[in-house]
């Protein structure tokens, strides 16, 4: 199977780029689970009408067309590439976040977590004792620097061309060393199965790390998945104050769903910064400072049940 | 040659004869042991959620027992290795020993590494994918090429002794064994030119493993050290990890000396000469070791970086036995005793270096577990194991079957070769080795 992959690799490459398109072609001709594979030695005569992602008509013999993601293997493979020409980064607005934790529970079911994994934190902290507290939603923040990928022995997690660092829980071995090396906690372990089960012919996706291995690291993926389709990742559409802003650096513009705005002027207006940027790991989340805020912070306190309370009990200045 | 004869007497009869008190003993030991695995293979089959381990301790026992198994090996390094290359006589009796503890901790440390990762089945990953960068491939690197040295040295130091018992007729031991010794000696006769090879050999072989050593130590120190967490993220960790090596090797030498000198009658060869010689180096190497943990500790104390304050408000306060344990009592007490001389009696050397020993791995233990308590954002969580960790009976259970091992391999060693180099012994004047 992966001999195969290989061979095709490089007139697959240029049939595409001939095309000008990707895999997105497959979606849209209502053929699921197919790619075009140009230069195969027969040829059915047979030709059948495909939809590039530009919307022009193109034609393709039968023959040339070979599912796609079809093994683990591809699926892995273009999910180590990441998409071609972003650069995707979030902005946490903390004026606006009042522990809802409703991205948690959007975060939790879309990945098949168990209900004491959290790939998104919510944090309560306080800089100082004349300092005010404020709450700190804290996904991955797909560092350029990441040191995670840094101290990897086996090449399990790695950072993409478009900024997103992931976790191929196929190739983790679990010895934790990401987990150390990050500083940020972003990193959860599988202590126990995860009792997972799989829809019948669904594989392993490294975008959405479905399903969770036992003994493996798993984090937040900036639903891979998700942006892979054009859509936004679930934390950001399910936050009902529209806290997450979520975009592509290189075209300079965020959403949160709602209003769509310019990264740089936001980030000059409301003076962004990245959480503990001394630390030089360059994360990919910017934080917008708890400026104004609509809610006062015991708001989160108030509408959460008690063993969410208790979590914050020895929360303080620190 | 009469001299010799009799070093054969005195050294053999333990490789004739098993006592019942062996094989009690060793019963007990395997009894442990049998308990690690059944404990072993409850956490493959359960998972790791029945360590203590969690999210934020993600290393725990089996971290610290790795480092404390891989610092014993020190023991070889320096005594035989050092004492080898500067030609001291009196090295010679507890030459074998040091060597010997040195090959089995390095072999039973990986163990604990092993019980530490998460999918055991996919450990030869780490060979099929490795990645240059990454701190652990270094130590994948640097303990096998120290797996390798280390037992070239050991081997090379039992080829004459192979030799002498494989010619010694009055050695009434099972043919197996006489087997095993003309295999093992490698036609070993002892001409002149075997002689100097074997010579040239284990004088470069013993100055190899000292760099090895030190390489190796180094590396496992920086998979701390080159993380950003606080208290582990220190130029110094190399150095001190390694002086704190040493230091564990020489505590194990002694205990060892002093339980082989009693139980195979080997006062005559081992005297209160060698304690003290062994108890001396390792008060020089206490003096170094609490230099290096002062120089740590203080520069983060003194500093207000706030990290590292938080860090050591928690190791004076919730880790503060742990702390004073072993940090102050571990190192100043063993140099203490061993400094003054009305106090150097074998029983008082021998305590000390016991203290000494669990000082170092309780020192691991403050090393690992209050930075990995201690991260960056606060631990807010509403389960109590989640914030602090607390070892289960089965890192207990573990830990117990890794020391009950290593006791094991050298009583199963001590049958087949002495404890002392009869090679060593032979053709030097006696007594100025017993001096």
């Amino acid at each position: 199977m992966k001999g195969r992959n290989n061979s095709d690799k490089s007139s697959r490459r240029k049939f595409l780029r001939k095309l000008g398109t990707g895999i997105g072609v497959v979606s849209l001709t209502g053929v699921p689970g197919a790619s075009v594979i140009a230069g195969s030695k027969t040829e059915s005569g047979e030709k059948i009408k495909l939809l590039s992602p530009e919307g022009r008509l193109v034609e393709v013999d039968r023959e040339n067309i070979r599912p796609a993601r079809e093994t683990t293997d591809y699926i892995k493979e273009e999910a180590r590439k990441g998409l071609h020409g972003r650069k995707f980064v979030m902005v946490i607005d903390l004026a606006k976040c009042r522990n809802a934790r409703k991205c948690v529970e959007a975060c939790q079911e879309g990945h098949m977590l168990p209900k004491d994994h959290e790939w998104i934190k919510l944090y309560l902290l306080q800089d100082d004792r004349n300092t005010a507290p404020y709450w700190l939603p804290r996904p991955c923040f797909h560092c350029d620097k990441p040191m995670c990928v840094s101290v990897c022995p086996v090449g399990a997690t790695y950072k993409r061309d478009d900024g997103i660092v992931l976790v191929d829980n196929q190739r983790c071995i679990g010895c934790k060393f990401c987990m150390t090396g990050c500083p940020y906690s972003a990193r959860v372990f599988n202590w126990k199965d995860p009792e997972v089960n799989l829809p019948p012919g669904q594989a392993y996706d490294p975008e959405t790390n479905i399903p969770p291995v036992e003994g493996t690291v798993g984090k937040c993926v900036f639903c891979a998945d998700k942006l892979r389709r054009r859509e936004l990742p679930r934390c950001v559409t399910a936050c009902p104050m529209g806290v997450i802003y979520f975009g592509d650096l290189l075209e300079d513009s965020i959403t949160n769903g709602e209003e769509t705005v310019r990264f740089s002027k936001i980030m000059d207006e409301r003076a962004g910064y990245r959480y503990r940027e001394e630390l030089g790991t360059l994360p990919s989340v910017y934080y917008l400072p708890p400026f104004q805020r609509l809610f006062p912070f015991e708001r989160g306190l108030e509408d959460v049940d008690e063993e969410t309370r208790l979590r914050y009990r020895d929360a303080g200045p620190r | 040659m009469q001299a010799d004869r009799k070093l054969l007497y005195d050294l053999t009869p333990e490789l004739t004869r098993t006592s019942t008190r062996w094989y009690i003993t060793f019963f007990i030991f395997f009894a442990f042991f049998a308990f690690g695995i059944y404990a072993l293979i409850l956490q493959i089959d359960k998972g790791h959620i029945v360590t203590g381990m969690r999210d934020n301790v993600v290393w725990g026992f089996y971290i610290v027992n790795f480092i404390f198994f891989m610092g014993l090996s020190y023991s070889g390094a320096l005594i035989s290795g050092v004492l080898h290359l500067f030609h001291t006589a009196w090295r010679k009796p507890v030459i074998r020993l040091a060597e010997l503890i040195t090959v089995i901790s390095l072999v039973i440390g990986p163990f604990f590494i092993f019980f530490c990762i998460g999918r055991l089945d996919r450990l030869y990953f780490l060979f099929i994918y490795p990645r240059i960068q990454s701190p652990i491939t270094w130590d994948v690197i640097a303990i096998s090429t120290d797996l390798v040295g280390c037992f070239i040295y050991l081997y090379l130091s039992f080829v004459e002794d192979f030799a002498i018992l494989r010619d010694f007729d009055e050695l009434n031991v099972a043919p197996w064994k006489k087997k095993l010794y003309r295999i093992l000696s490698l036609g070993y006769s002892g001409t002149p030119r075997q002689r100097k090879l074997l010579s040239n050999a284990r004088t470069i072989m013993s100055a190899m493993i000292i760099a090895i050593a030190i390489i190796v130590y180094s590396v496992l120190a920086w998979i701390f050290g080159v993380t950003l967490q606080p208290g582990w993220h220190s130029t110094i960790f190399g150095p001190y990890f390694v002086i704190a090596a040493v230091f564990s090797g020489t505590g194990l030498l002694i205990i060892l000396m002093w339980i082989f000198r009693k139980i195979y009658h080997l006062e005559e060869y081992i005297t209160k000469r060698h304690f003290v010689n062994v108890g001396v180096l390792l008060t020089i190497i206490a003096a170094f070791y609490g230099y290096f943990t002062f120089s740590d500790y203080l520069t983060k104390w003194y500093g207000s970086i706030k990290m590292d304050s938080i860090l050591i408000d928690k190791l004076f306060n919730q880790y503060y036995s742990l702390f004073i344990f072993a940090n102050y009592i571990g190192i100043l007490l063993p140099g203490i005793i061993i400094a003054i001389p009305k106090f150097r009696t074998i029983p008082n050397i021998t305590i000390a270096a016991i203290i000494a020993l669990l000082a170092l791995w309780v020192n691991r233990y403050i090393i690992v577990i209050p930075t990995l308590e201690t991260p960056f954002l606060p631990v807010q969580d509403p389960r109590p194991d989640w914030i602090k960790y607390t070892p289960t009976w089965v890192e207990w259970a573990l830990t117990m079957a890794g020391v009950s091992i290593f006791a094991m391999l050298f009583m199963l060693v001590s049958k087949i070769a002495p404890v002392i180099s009869i090679s060593e012994m032979q053709g030097k004047d006696q007594s100025e080795i017993m001096k």
